[in-house]
């Protein structure tokens, strides 16, 4: 995206950060939650709530857009008592899901708070890569490999 | 005509005590779960999102348990469920080009970039029952192949190349959405694209179908087809930026038209675009067919098929719709029909009186219709 190449590579850390807290399971929250040193106060400033976003798709696959229709997202804003305050947003209508990632974006914020999210997001992105990899293996394995006939022309 | 009338609530608080009796059927069966429908019913799990316009496996799979397995119902269900949540907004256009592939085929180019990619398809299978998958059989893990899938080029993208295929430009305006403005006709493109990602996946077939057959001029291929994993990106607005918050199953299709040109335009091959949520081939090819049917008059193409009449496909295309009205005929009507009962008596009784009818066929007049 553009906008995201004009980013900053402070906020682009965040921005791909948040996107792996999307994508974490609730085992792997909970295995991160354990590991922190001291739990953290949180208020809700919103939420958790679900929702709806519209998709949109773009017309041809690129050009003018057009609304495919609706997912439910659930989303959460929090401040810790430290005063980070964190989003988390994500596809489906699990809300303790959106909150944790609310939580542990805010966390990133602080000192300790960070090398736990940085392992949360490194273990997730190692999830997703081997996921992907191990999909992208099945779905080459049936590529079709053409061969011609030899005809009995000559 | 209706009339407010007392009574019934024990009937229908019964009837559904019965209902959900028969939907849990046999208590000696384990109850199955919306997990057990998400991984091993998932295309039906696709269709009911589909088609209640809301993507979210989960409930889907609630919707057809609680639907016992009656799809539109299901659909209406989910549909209807949508309405009580609110909107946080609109996602970034999702980028089919990225997806991550799980079948791409193309019957246009043999040797594509990339190559076909089958993917897990019905086709080629010999569609016969098999009796190997009662009980619960080991199933062998799939096939693995190295070396990745490479660069997957859009076929539209290769035809591009030449000119010989029109352009989709993206004039940056904002899409119409049915969901909140009442339909005018004639619709905007994006606002048919809409209306037919959610449509009936029968009702597409058919009129696809129909355009195949000589109701309305087509000459299709299937330029590509692909199924994938499309990321989801929303704006932040309190940080500004987007950020991915997850990724959506979609099934795209292009489907290549034939057209001769016109004094504007050369000739060149056309588009039909069929974009739809979950695994569902054949509804993005019956959109697809669909969609480039109701542009005949872009192109100065005579109307003269359904297919091609915007207002008889969009507005019935809705199986939500359709249901409600077609359904709504069960619903008490009783004074509607006395007082047509009134009017086909005393209409027969003036037929009657010119003499017309022999004595011997007259009718007894019919009892009165149970209230």
């Amino acid at each position: 995206m553009d906008a995201a190449a004009a980013l900053d590579p402070e906020t682009e850390r965040r921005r791909q950060r948040m996107g792996l807290l999307a994508r974490a399971s609730a085992a792997e929250f909970d295995a991160a939650w354990a590991a922190l040193a001291v739990l953290p106060e949180v208020t809700d400033l919103r939420g958790p709530e679900t929702g709806l976003v519209m998709l949109t798709g773009r017309i041809g696959g690129d050009g003018a857009r057009f609304n495919l229709g609706e997912a439910t997202v659930s989303r959460s804003t929090v401040r810790l008592a430290s005063g980070h305050i964190g989003f988390g947003q994500l596809l489906g209508s699990d809300q303790n899901r959106a909150r944790r990632a609310a939580i542990f974006d805010a966390l990133a914020g602080t000192e300790e708070g960070r090398r736990v999210v940085d392992r949360l997001c490194a273990d997730v992105e190692a999830r997703l890569v081997r996921e992907g990899q191990r999909q992208e293996a099945e779905t080459a394995s049936t590529r079709v490999d053409f061969f011609t006939l030899v005809r009995g022309e000559d | 005509m209706y009339v407010a009338v007392k009574g019934g609530e024990a009937a229908i608080e019964n009837a559904h005590r019965l209902l959900a009796d028969r939907r849990r059927g046999d208590r000696g069966l384990p109850a199955i779960t919306e997990a057990q429908i998400t991984e091993q019913l998932s295309l039906a799990v696709d269709r009911v999102m589909a088609e209640a316009s809301l993507y979210d496996p989960g409930l889907a799979a609630l919707a057809i348990r609680q639907a016992r397995g009656d799809m539109i119902e299901a659909i209406f269900i989910l549909r209807a469920y949508r309405t009580t949540l609110p909107r946080f907004g609109t996602s970034l256009p999702l980028d089919s080009r990225a997806m991550r592939i799980e079948r791409r085929i193309s019957a246009t180019y043999k040797d594509l970039p990339g190559g076909q990619l089958l993917g897990p398809t019905f086709d080629y299978t010999h569609r016969l029952l098999d009796p190997t998958l009662l009980g619960d059989p080991d199933i062998p893990d799939p096939a693995h192949r190295d070396g990745g899938l490479g660069d997957l080029a859009r076929v539209s993208d290769i035809l591009d190349g030449e000119s010989l295929i029109e352009t989709e430009a993206d004039n940056g305006a904002e899409p119409g959405d049915i969901t909140r403005t009442p339909q005018e006709f004639p619709l905007s493109r994006a606002e048919r694209l809409q209306s037919l990602a959610r449509g009936d996946e029968g009702f597409l077939l058919a009129l696809a179908y129909s355009t195949q057959r000589g109701y309305g001029r087509s000459h299709p291929f299937v330029g590509e087809i692909r199924i994938g994993l499309a990321t989801v990106e929303i704006e932040i607005p309190e940080l500004g930026f987007s950020v991915a918050i997850g990724d959506v199953r979609v099934t795209e299709c292009q489907m290549v038209n034939q057209f001769k040109g016109s004094t504007e335009r050369p000739p060149q091959f056309t588009r039909g675009y069929g974009l739809v949520f979950g695994q569902s081939e054949r509804k993005a090819m019956a959109m697809s067919l669909c969609d480039r049917a109701l542009r005949a008059a872009e192109y100065g193409e005579e109307i003269t098929a359904p297919a091609q009449d915007e207002e008889f496909v969009i507005s019935h295309c809705d199986n939500v719709e359709a249901t409600g009205f077609v359904e709504h005929l069960k619903l008490p009507h009783y004074v509607d029909f006395q007082a047509e009962l009134g009017l086909v008596r005393r209409l027969r009784a003036a037929w009657q009186e010119r003499g017309d009818l022999p004595e011997a066929e007259s009718v007894e007049p019919i009892g009165e219709a149970a209230q």
